[in-house]
């Protein structure tokens, strides 16, 4: 880092001309739109439809109307459990293949890395329709290959049952985004110095516990920037519900997370019709939710966390 | 000098001049329904351009799932295109409220329907109508003869010969009695809850009985729909918990399956995707009732936005809409979809017009639930749907349902509190 | 270490990477297999390769009838790699800027670049789309790629920052006593050394932007303007019973994607191996 050369310095121009078309694409086209809807929150439609102005009201609803706030706390609690399936599941999974992946001399390890991210380049939709396919009682998959192995009895509709459908769906998630964290760890796995390494080797570090000693320390960055990465994308997902179980986020609302009823009660639904008031207010609270999350890491944890320039 | 600039001034205001008598329009036309585009960019639009120079359509479908978000969004701002098809009761109410939709009360062919064929697109005084209805679903069941004939069953018309029936084909043991699911909770409300419910509400008076008050979702009335839908899990498939719609489309059209609770939407599909003789029949009727309700709902209608600058080339394609000749033109290319206007249709397809013929012997009714009382949060209609596919599931009694259901509606509606 | 433990441990370190190849590849297999079959067999025997009496390719006809799939594919290239261009330059160039210079509100500046990725943009759609129709731009490719690369930066500068980090002090401050602009510096020096990390953001950027429905719906609807993935939506309909339309529509939407994605991945190797400073 450049410390202070001088007491004074001119202004550096070059900052700004680094930071400006950035900064400038990105409040036009996002940040001014966003915060135009979520100051709706602070409105409501009036009679004759007219907009007024409703304080904090909306969010008093949200959280003190029983049938708003039992929804609101459904899709959070849920969306915590998705989110934590992720952190357990995905995030070690992920490691793990980076680890094996970039362990020298391995052969094929171009085919495997691509192989592995493919279904993170699927759109929702595709990976939706495939998954009830090969989960169909009817004809998928699952039953027919759970015969075979002779644990047919284990199989359920998971999807269709409310103690398991959103734990499934997590682990579809799982699947496909682990490609993700796989590929960030692998980059900062393949930064490592060799003469790190073979220092280690000398020492006699090898293996599992180079791993833990020395590598891992050094991608720890890298593992927090894919754990708030997690979060914000769990903490906004919706997609793969709708395509899965529709907006209701069946069964009786047991895959319901935020992303799912934010846009629910935004946009609307069949005959519910779209509240951008209410919407808005939902989208504040998430909006909050992971600030908190993401500003706990940049101000907790990224600037504590030792790097390594190599 | 002159006389050239004279000849290309006359020219230019020949030019013009054409130009204002033979002005090509496009028209283009909003639709959720991307099921139907062959049909209308083969059958629909030559048939309508052949008769009216000088205006052209674009029929622009997309998902059904995004349609009223993405509707919404572009008429707020302004891009939406002339024509738009109308989601039936609040959702287009609402675009007429905010100014979106233009008012057709005044449309010479609105003559062509019943008040409750205009009252899907009507404010709630009925005084001022915004779509032109164009098309309803009835709801019924589809089987398939084959495996009627095969095991030498009867056409059930009585609650008591329905399951009787699926006991039979259940005990035969080589096809599953009925396919349906609950994997996307709609089936459950839809072809299950309002198809069956009509006959133990009685139609319209039911359905206005609820909407005065009068009548509560925790009555007999409203429960024993859920009580009959109990009772089918037994004789749906394994896992039908999971079962999604397309699946159980394919788990009849396969012929797998005997019985398929219905809309009449599905028989374009079957017809495709089916190679056996294939019959319907109405909900059957509950012990010591005389008299059969159909649920005859209107889905579809077509409007203007308002803010279209082609106003009066949008008026000659509507009414065009609510002509006869487009009544037979949509009901035969699209069967299952049947027209609202008073025209006489008749129908090439014996399965569409099976269905058809139910409105000469039982009355008709619209889906309980869309007119008025699904106007709050909790919203009735949708928590119908989770509330059906809970009973079916098994994890909700069916008197738990109907409690469910009138608690959400009794803590925003008036006439319930 | 005995040469048996080492044949043990990389054939070990292949069974694991080949059952997860499998599991990763067995679905999107399954989608083009199926896609290839007729419909009875499709639901009779999903697992089995097509046959000769179970080959159909009926699925394929319905769809390439339906619309200008050449075109359609030539804007959804057209957006996903324009969009990509800005995104990377200017989110390595804002990145650059907080992870090298110290400044007044550099975290506040960090923060409030991360702000796009906590509110997802289609809450902004009406917003934007009024914009668009201000600036005259409904219709046109160029406003997908204006939002796509708004939608971009937030994520880009996140992960480029944290790379820019990393990038050795000494190289760049002996370039600035050679007397380098900061300009050059961060084109020939700091550029060239997060190249991993460019192409991960890449391929990352590219994915929603490649697979969006919602802004080509909404901005570009037009059929001259149609992206791929708007497209093919037409199979997927009110009542989807079509499966070999809907099959054959997946498989043609999943090529294309694999294949951008095959190029940029050669770039990510050749990247991460080169560009790796050691």
């Amino acid at each position: 880092m450049p410390t202070a050369r001088t007491p004074r310095r001119p202004i550096r121009w070059h900052i700004a001309v680094f930071l400006a078309p950035a900064v400038l694409i990105y409040t036009a086209i996002m940040i001014i739109p966003l915060f135009g809807t979520l100051n709706l929150s602070l409105f409501t439609r009036g009679e004759g439809g007219t907009r007024e102005f409703n304080g904090l009201a909306n969010f008093a609803t949200l959280f003190g109307d029983p049938r708003w706030s039992g929804a609101f706390w459904n899709a959070t609690w849920n969306n915590l459990w998705f989110f934590i399936i992720h952190m357990l599941v995905q995030n070690p999974i992920g490691i793990a293949l980076a680890a094996i992946l970039s362990s020298p001399r391995l052969r094929f390890a171009a085919f495997y890395r691509t192989a592995i991210f493919i279904p993170a380049i699927l759109s929702f939709v595709i990976v939706g329709f495939v998954w009830k396919l090969i989960l169909s009682p009817l004809w998928g998959v699952a039953p027919t290959f759970m015969d075979t192995l002779g644990i047919g009895n284990w199989f359920a509709p998971w999807l269709g049952l409310e103690r398991s459908a959103l734990t499934t769906l997590a682990l579809i998630s799982v699947w496909q985004f682990v490609g993700i964290p796989l590929m960030l760890i692998y980059a900062a796995l393949l930064s490592i110095p060799d003469e790190v390494l073979e220092a280690a080797e000398m020492d006699g570090i090898t293996g599992a516990s180079q791993f833990w000693k020395i590598k891992l320390p050094l991608i720890l960055p890298t593992i927090g920037i894919i754990s708030i990465l997690t979060f914000v994308g769990n903490f906004n997902a919706f997609d793969l519900i709708y395509v899965t179980q529709g907006a209701l986020a069946g069964p009786n609302y047991a895959t319901d997370i935020l992303g799912s009823f934010l846009f629910r009660t935004f946009f609307g639904f069949q005959l519910q019709l779209g509240d951008p008031h209410m919407g808005a207010t939902v989208a504040t609270v998430m909006f909050f939710i992971i600030l908190a999350g993401v500003s706990l890491y940049l101000f907790g944890v990224q600037t504590r966390l030792r790097r390594y320039q190599f | 000098m002159t006389t050239r600039k004279t000849l290309i001034l006359t020219t230019a205001i020949a030019l013009c001049a054409t130009g204002t008598v033979a002005q090509d329009v496009t028209l283009t036309i909003e639709s959720w329904r991307n099921d139907d585009i062959t049909i209308w960019r083969n059958q629909i639009i030559p048939a309508f351009e052949a008769a009216h120079d000088g205006i052209s359509l674009d029929f622009q479908p997309m998902a059904p799932a995004q349609y009223n978000s993405a509707l919404n969004s572009k008429l707020d701002a302004g891009t939406a295109g002339d024509i738009i098809t109308c989601r039936a009761f609040d959702a287009s109410l609402q675009l007429f409220e905010r100014g979106q939709l233009a008012d057709l009360t005044d449309l010479d062919g609105m003559a062509n329907y019943s008040d409750v064929a205009r009252s899907a697109w009507s404010t709630d005084d009925g005084a001022q109508t915004f779509c032109v209805p164009v098309a309803s679903v009835i709801h019924g069941f589809i089987y398939n003869a084959e495996i009627f004939a095969e095991l030498g069953l009867e056409v059930p018309t009585t609650e008591d010969e329905f399951f009787a029936v699926l006991d039979a084909i259940e005990a035969d043991g080589s096809y599953i009695p009925m396919a349906m699911g609950i994997n996307d909770q709609w089936e459950a409300a839809t072809m299950g809850y309002a198809n069956i419910g009509v006959n133990f509400w009685n139609g319209e008076d039911g359905r206005a009985a609820l909407i005065a008050g009068e009548s509560r979702l925790t009555d007999d009335a409203w429960v024993e729909p859920f009580r009959q839908l109990a009772r089918w899990s037994t004789y749906l498939g394994r896992g039908f918990e999971s079962q999604s719609y397309p699946d159980s489309q394919n788990l009849f059209t396969l012929g797998r399956a005997a019985i398929y609770p219905a809309g009449s939407w599905e028989i374009a599909g079957f017809r495709e995707q089916a190679d056996f003789e294939m019959g319907a029949f109405p909900p059957p009727v509950p012990a010591g009732t005389d008299g059969c309700f159909i649920s005859d709902h209107t889905d579809m209608g077509i409007g203007l936005n308002a803010a279209s600058p082609n106003q009066e080339a949008g008026r000659i394609f509507l009414e065009w809409l609510s002509s006869d000749e487009f009544a037979n033109l949509f009901a035969n290319a699209v069967p299952g979809f049947f027209p609202l206007s008073s025209a006489e249709v008749t129908l090439e397809d014996p399965l569409a017009q099976e269905f058809l013929g139910w409105r000469e012997q039982c009355e008709s009714t619209i889906r309980p639930f869309h007119q008025i009382v699904s106007r709050g949060t909790p919203n009735l209609s949708n928590e119908s749907w989770t509330a059906a596919a809970n009973v079916m599931r098994g994890t909700w009694t069916p008197e738990e349902a109907g409690e469910a259901l009138q608690s959400g509606l009794s803590s925003w509606y008036e006439p319930h509190q | 270490m005995s040469a048996r433990a080492n044949i043990l441990r990389s054939s070990f370190a292949h069974a694991i990477l080949i059952a997860y190849t499998i599991l990763a590849l067995y679905p999107v297999l399954l989608i083009v297999i199926n896609s290839m079959k007729s419909r009875r067999a499709i639901f009779n025997d999903p697992l089995s390769l097509p046959t000769r009496e179970t080959f159909d390719l009926v699925g394929f006809h319905t769809v390439l009838e339906q619309g200008n799939f050449l075109l359609y594919f030539q804007n959804s290239m057209v957006v996903t790699v324009a969009s990509l261009f800005f995104v990377l330059l200017f989110g390595a160039m804002a990145a650059f800027a907080l992870a090298e210079y110290r400044f007044r509100g550099n975290l506040l500046m960090a923060l409030y670049l991360a702000l796009g990725i906590m509110i997802p943009i289609r809450l902004g759609t009406v917003a934007i789309l009024e914009i668009m129709v201000a600036a005259n731009l409904v219709n046109t490719l160029t406003a997908l790629v204006l939002v796509y690369t708004a939608q971009g930066l937030p994520l880009a500068v996140f992960i480029l920052s944290e790379f820019m980090r990393q990038v050795s002090d000494d190289l760049k401050n002996a370039a600035r006593i050679d007397g380098l602009s900061e300009y050059r510096i961060f084109f020939t020096i700091a550029l060239p050394l997060v190249r991993p990390a460019l192409a991960t953001v890449a391929v990352f950027t590219m994915i929603p932007i490649w697979n969006d429905l919602w802004f080509p719906l909404i901005l570009a609807p037009g059929e001259s303007t149609k992206t791929l993935t708007l497209g093919s939506q037409i199979f997927l309909g009110q009542y989807v019973t079509n499966w070999n339309a809907v099959l054959a529509a997946l498989t043609l939407a999943i090529f294309p994607v694999i294949v951008l994605y095959l190029i940029f991945s050669r770039q990510l190797i050749r990247g991460i191996t080169k560009g790796a400073v050691k």
